[in-house]
């Protein structure tokens, strides 16, 4: 573990606990996109170029970017009054111990991590470019195609009916 | 020049420091020569925009004004520093250094000369684009934090507005991946290298390269908040936008942040479809290469002025319709002339083809978007 590793992973941790704790949402949101970018960092410490900069294109500049419109356009943005724990955050903390503690188990006990940990390719951005367009071109197709039929229907629910009287 | 420059200078220090000198000395060069080149294209917007409203401009300071923004910029940092007593202090304070920094990242891309490009990365375009969509963060989180109405209505507009338009701008790019086949940006300058008979193979002298080159600039002006998308500024309607709470220094990196995000997206333009740093014509290959880099941002920039001065603001519906029904189509049948491009023989028929669709596309499109538009003179009831 380097000293980049740490201080990117402390951030990213810091940063997600604030977005969970803070009192106001709009704080969260923003304590939430710096978590995605400190996401990104790391991804693009492992040299996976593609992933990080897609999660800082996709989920900086479009997600944080969609939760902040949700939130100024549903309610107030003001801070809520009272505690931000639920009565129930001991019951949750002890399920997510418990999950965390049979992932890890699991990823321990697994055969991959035993595995060298193979050299990064080259020009990776370039393979996944060709591998989406030749191999995974259904996939790819299939996931668009969802999307679109997503998109058709959001815009369908929030048009207006003009034949109301 | 430069080139051998930085290799002298990290020469004279000891071996050991050499991975620290080098990415300095390109920093420190970056961010010396654009904040130099802002200061530049304010007081020549300002003259130029005097010019064609028939008025003067800044004549005062030094000979021509030309030391203009020198004292513009003292008086920033002399100025008070004002924070509305509402204000989310620490937002507030952090916004706008979030604009500014991604608009210089998003510098050391760009390939400015034959060898100079601060960082060549496999995937250069996708880094320009992801820390250029950060700068949306920043607007809102600069209207937001001001706690002034005006502020969050500049905010959402421009947020609407840089949401809106980033998908026809990184559109019109992808034809030029699609052609080049690398998103390197070194590698996209080298793609258009070379001359036949004395004209050069820019991209912008292809069908598809004309057509991308000008979506491209036209999302990249609404990108940059200039006019005639000037809507989350609006002086006449919203004062000053998201930044109407900021004060002295605040303020100019605001502007600052502005300037330096146009810059880096014309650079990008030039890189894509101007031919980066290469000589327009083959006789001329004998002036440095960052001489015709910066020569074309000027022209580039001198170009958007002149727009600026030029053209009224539009409306939000305005804008948005352009985007979608306009922009947004325009650029995927330009994919589509970039894919025949690449997949016929060179020739006239090929030309023929993509121009055939791109401009038989505009006229259709043009014209089922104005068919059910009454558009006559208006007619002002006082006013004449």
């Amino acid at each position: 573990m380097t000293a980049g590793f740490a201080i990117l992973a402390l951030l990213t941790v810091a940063s997600a606990v604030a977005a969970m704790t803070l009192r106001n949402l709009v704080h969260c949101a923003l304590a939430l996109a710096v978590a995605f970018a400190g996401l990104a960092a790391i991804y693009l410490q492992l040299s996976a170029q593609f992933v990080g900069f897609a999660q800082i294109l996709v989920y900086v500049g479009a997600v944080a970017i969609l939760i902040v419109f949700a939130i100024l356009l549903t309610r107030s943005g003001e801070p809520v009054a009272g505690s931000v724990f639920s009565g129930s955050w001991i019951a949750g903390v002890g399920i997510a111990a418990a999950v965390f503690a049979v992932l890890t188990a699991m990823i321990r006990s697994s055969r991959g991590l035993a595995r060298r940990i193979p050299e990064p390719p080259q020009a990776a951005v370039r393979d996944i470019g060709d591998q989406m367009m030749s191999q995974y071109v259904l996939p790819l197709e299939v996931v668009g195609l969802l999307l679109t039929a997503a998109l058709i229907g959001a815009v369908l629910i929030a048009m207006r009916e003009k034949d109301r009287p | 020049m430069f080139v051998s420059l930085k290799a002298f200078l990290v020469g004279l220090m000891p071996g050991s420091w050499e991975w620290i000198v080098r990415p300095i000395i390109s920093v420190a060069a970056i961010i010396g020569t654009f904040a130099g080149l802002f200061a530049l294209t304010t007081v020549l917007e300002r003259k130029g925009l005097g010019r064609i409203q028939n008025r003067y401009g800044p004549n005062r300071v030094g000979p021509f004004g030309i030391l203009q923004p020198l004292a513009d910029g003292l008086k920033a940092m002399t100025k008070e520093d004002i924070v509305p007593r509402a204000a989310d202090k620490i937002v507030h304070f952090i916004a706008p250094f979030i604009l500014v920094v991604p608009a210089f990242l998003a510098l050391a891309v760009i390939p400015v000369g034959r060898n100079m490009a601060a960082i060549d990365i496999d995937a250069g375009v996708l880094f320009f684009f992801a820390v250029g969509a950060s700068t949306e963060m920043a607007v809102f989180m600069a209207g937001w934090s001001s706690r002034n109405k005006y502020s969050l209505l500049g905010a959402m507009r421009g947020i609407a507005q840089m949401v809106s338009y980033e998908v026809p701008l990184i559109l019109s790019t992808v034809s030029v991946i699609m052609i080049v086949g690398s998103l390197s940006l070194v590698t996209i300058v080298n793609a258009q290298a070379g001359y036949s008979w004395i004209l050069p193979h820019w991209f912008v002298l292809t069908p598809w390269g004309l057509a991308g080159f000008i979506l491209f600039m036209i999302a990249a002006t609404a990108e940059s908040n200039r006019s005639p998308f000037d809507l989350p500024e609006g002086e006449s309607e919203i004062i000053a936008g998201y930044y109407v709470e900021y004060s002295g220094f605040k303020f100019a990196l605001f502007f600052l942040g502005e300037y330096i995000g146009m810059f880096a997206v014309n650079g990008m333009a030039i890189t894509l479809f101007l031919g980066g740093w290469h000589a327009p014509l083959s006789f001329l290959t004998w002036i440095p290469s960052y001489v015709w880099f910066f020569g074309k941002l000027f022209c580039l920039v001198a170009l958007l002025i002149w727009v600026r001065g030029t053209l009224p603001r539009l409306r939000i519906d305005q804008l948005m319709n352009f985007a979608w029904k306009f922009m947004l189509p325009m650029a995927l049948m330009n994919i589509l002339a970039a894919a025949i491009w690449y997949f016929m023989p060179a020739g006239f028929v090929r030309w023929a083809i993509c121009l055939g669709l791109v401009i038989g596309f505009y006229y259709v499109l043009g014209h089922a978007l104005f068919a059910h538009k009454n558009l006559t003179k208006r007619v002002y009831r006082y006013a004449e």
